[in-house]
């Protein structure tokens, strides 16, 4: 029975320690320490939103470096793809004019020769009348370089008017 | 030869029936967790609670005992 | 021969470090079983080993402050056996007839005129002075605060020192306690609004009880006394938590209490008397809780240790000395247990209290 049954002198120690110790440490332990505890839980809460507030950002930084290079990359190939155009169109151009030019050079040319041609013909026709021509004279003055041959001309030309 | 007191045989009951309450808890928390292992902590905790509160009673009969035993 | 002998030295250094409460020369059952009972109860001095002890003063309240040693008692005063009839346990006590007090079961008694104490049926009929002694169990309890104190006050000037960074060193031991008694204890029980004004009693009763329930397993001087296992000890925080937990109940609290809604008026005088039980059971369950585990734990150890001695054969050792630092260290559990179960309840019953209602 001693065993449960309470002690006034302990009862009363126990009480005052426990109480003195519940507001000392109250007073001077648990307020600081809890209020360290919550400054650097809220520090590292503070920190970690900032690091996910600075993850957005370079995210964004990210997203907007990306669609930058993007545009670069769109403005790129479209620079490249007139370039390709323009060379293309010069080289087409360029091949257009040299054919035009080839044929008109053709062309001059055909024209020259045809002009050569002509003239030459030209000439050749003078040539040859002129030479009919000596060829006549030669014939005629053949022909009439005698009485005879031109009596027997005369003749013939008479016969040939008989005919008619 | 037999001696002792029947307080003994008193503590030994309150004993076997603390034991066969906890190790049910036991069981059934073992169950929970296995069914449930995200809320592994929370059943713990509950588990604790009530064989706390199962050994309090049991502890009942345990002092009523050392009563007997010490006279 | 030789080793044998020091095996048996071996483990009688062991036992010695285990049991130096436990005392050579006794021998037998019922001794064995007084030497436990003893140990565990509260006594004017501090026996260290064989004859050795340290002596406690006495303070005593009987017309006036008296204050005396115990030596007095214990060392300059007679011992008187007392005459009991056949058969029933022998009894006897210590007297000091100059002081005129006498100690009988570690209790403090005036003498009568005769300068002897009167028996009956075994109990002492004699005044008793009101007793404010320092005794072991009220020395265990200064080592305690203290212990918790220069602890404490420490890890306090390490966050003073150092701010608000992360701890280090002794803080780094107390702080997760303390993070874990604000947020598993505190937090997880009472309403958000009121549980930081709850924290600093739930975290005092849980370094108290967790500090002297470990001071309680050292075997040595500053601990070993059985301070968490005294009823007296327990009744006081018990209390505590009754009266924090009724001063802070509110309407609804007392409501259910003087009526419980849902229930005829017709039932009511009988539910108010069970209600009021009720409220009265919950610290008186912690009281036994905590009494009852730490006493329970310095039994089961002592009576381990004591088989060597009930048998007198060194032998027994291997049995006992297993067993009893298994239990110790099932003991260094149990001590952490009881701390956070006696904080975890006191927080559930003022819940309860400040609870709002909430159908």
């Amino acid at each position: 029975m001693d065993l449960v049954t309470p002690n006034l002198g302990l009862m009363f120690w126990t009480g005052l320690i426990f109480v003195l110790l519940l507001f000392i440490l109250t007073k001077f332990i648990w307020k600081p320490i809890l209020s360290a505890v919550n400054t650097r839980e809220k520090s590292i809460s503070d920190s970690l939103e900032l690091a996910e507030k600075t993850m957005a950002e370079m995210k964004s930084l990210q997203s907007q470096n990306e669609n930058l290079l993007k545009e670069a990359r769109a403005e790129r190939d479209a620079i490249v793809r007139d370039a390709k155009e323009i060379a293309t169109k010069m080289v087409e151009e360029s091949k257009n004019t040299a054919k035009t030019e080839a044929e008109k050079i053709i062309t001059s040319a055909r024209e020259a020769i045809n002009n050569e041609k002509v003239s030459a013909m030209a000439e050749l026709k003078i040539q040859i009348a002129e030479f009919s021509i000596q060829i006549a004279e030669k014939v005629v003055r053949g022909e009439l370089s005698s009485d005879e041959k031109q009596k027997a001309l005369s003749e013939k030309l008479a016969s040939d008017f008989q005919l008619n | 030869m037999i001696y002792g007191s029947i307080a003994a045989i008193g503590a030994g009951l309150a004993v076997l029936g603390a034991g066969l309450g906890i190790g049910r808890i036991g069981g059934s928390a073992m169950d929970a967790i296995a069914r449930q292992p995200e809320a592994a902590g929370k059943i713990q905790g509950a588990m604790i609670i009530a064989a706390a509160l199962i050994e309090g009673v049991a502890l009942f009969g345990v002092v009523v005992g050392m009563l007997g035993g010490a006279k | 021969m030789a080793f044998k002998n020091v095996i048996k030295s071996v483990f009688l250094t062991c036992l010695a470090i285990f049991s130096l409460n436990v005392s050579f020369a006794n021998s037998g059952k019922e001794k064995e079983k007084l030497e436990i009972m003893h140990h565990i109860s509260d006594a004017h001095e501090w026996h260290l080993f064989g004859e050795t002890a340290v002596y406690l003063p006495i303070i005593l309240i009987d017309g006036g402050l008296k204050t005396f040693s115990s030596k007095e008692l214990y060392h300059h005063g007679t011992v008187v056996n007392v005459q009991v009839p056949e058969g029933s346990e022998p009894i006897e006590y210590i007297a000091n007839a100059e002081l005129g007090y006498a100690i009988c079961h570690e209790k403090i008694y005036k003498l009568d005129a005769n300068g002897e104490l009167t028996f009956h049926e075994g109990h002492p009929k004699n005044l008793k002075p009101l007793d404010f002694s320092i005794t072991k169990n009220t020395l265990s309890l200064f080592f305690g605060a203290t212990i918790i104190l220069v602890l404490m006050f420490s890890t306090a000037s390490f966050y003073k020192k150092n701010g608000a960074v992360a701890p280090k060193g002794l803080a780094k031991f107390i702080e997760p306690l303390i993070v874990f008694v604000r947020d598993d204890i505190a937090k997880a029980n009472l309403p958000k609004s009121k549980y930081l004004k709850y924290t600093p009693y739930l975290l005092t009763i849980f370094f108290f009880i967790f500090f002297n329930n470990l001071l309680g397993l050292v075997p040595i001087l500053p601990g070993g006394a059985n301070l968490t296992g005294n009823i007296s000890v327990t009744i006081v925080l018990a209390t505590l938590t009754l009266l924090i937990t009724v001063f802070s109940g509110n309407k609804n609290y007392w409501k259910h209490i003087f009526a419980t809604p849902g229930v005829p008026i017709a039932l009511l005088p009988i539910m108010v008397p069970i209600e009021i039980v009720g409220v009265l059971t919950k610290p008186f369950a912690l009281m036994i809780r905590l009494f009852a585990n730490m006493t329970a734990g310095h039994i089961i150890i002592l009576s381990l240790i004591s088989i060597i001695f009930v048998n007198e054969n060194a032998a027994w050792g291997f049995l006992s000395v297993p067993m009893g630092l298994f239990i110790s260290v099932l003991e260094l559990l149990v001590a952490f247990l009881q701390a956070y179960l006696f904080a975890l309840l006191s927080s559930l019953f003022i819940s309860a209290a400040v609870e709002e209602a909430h159908h």
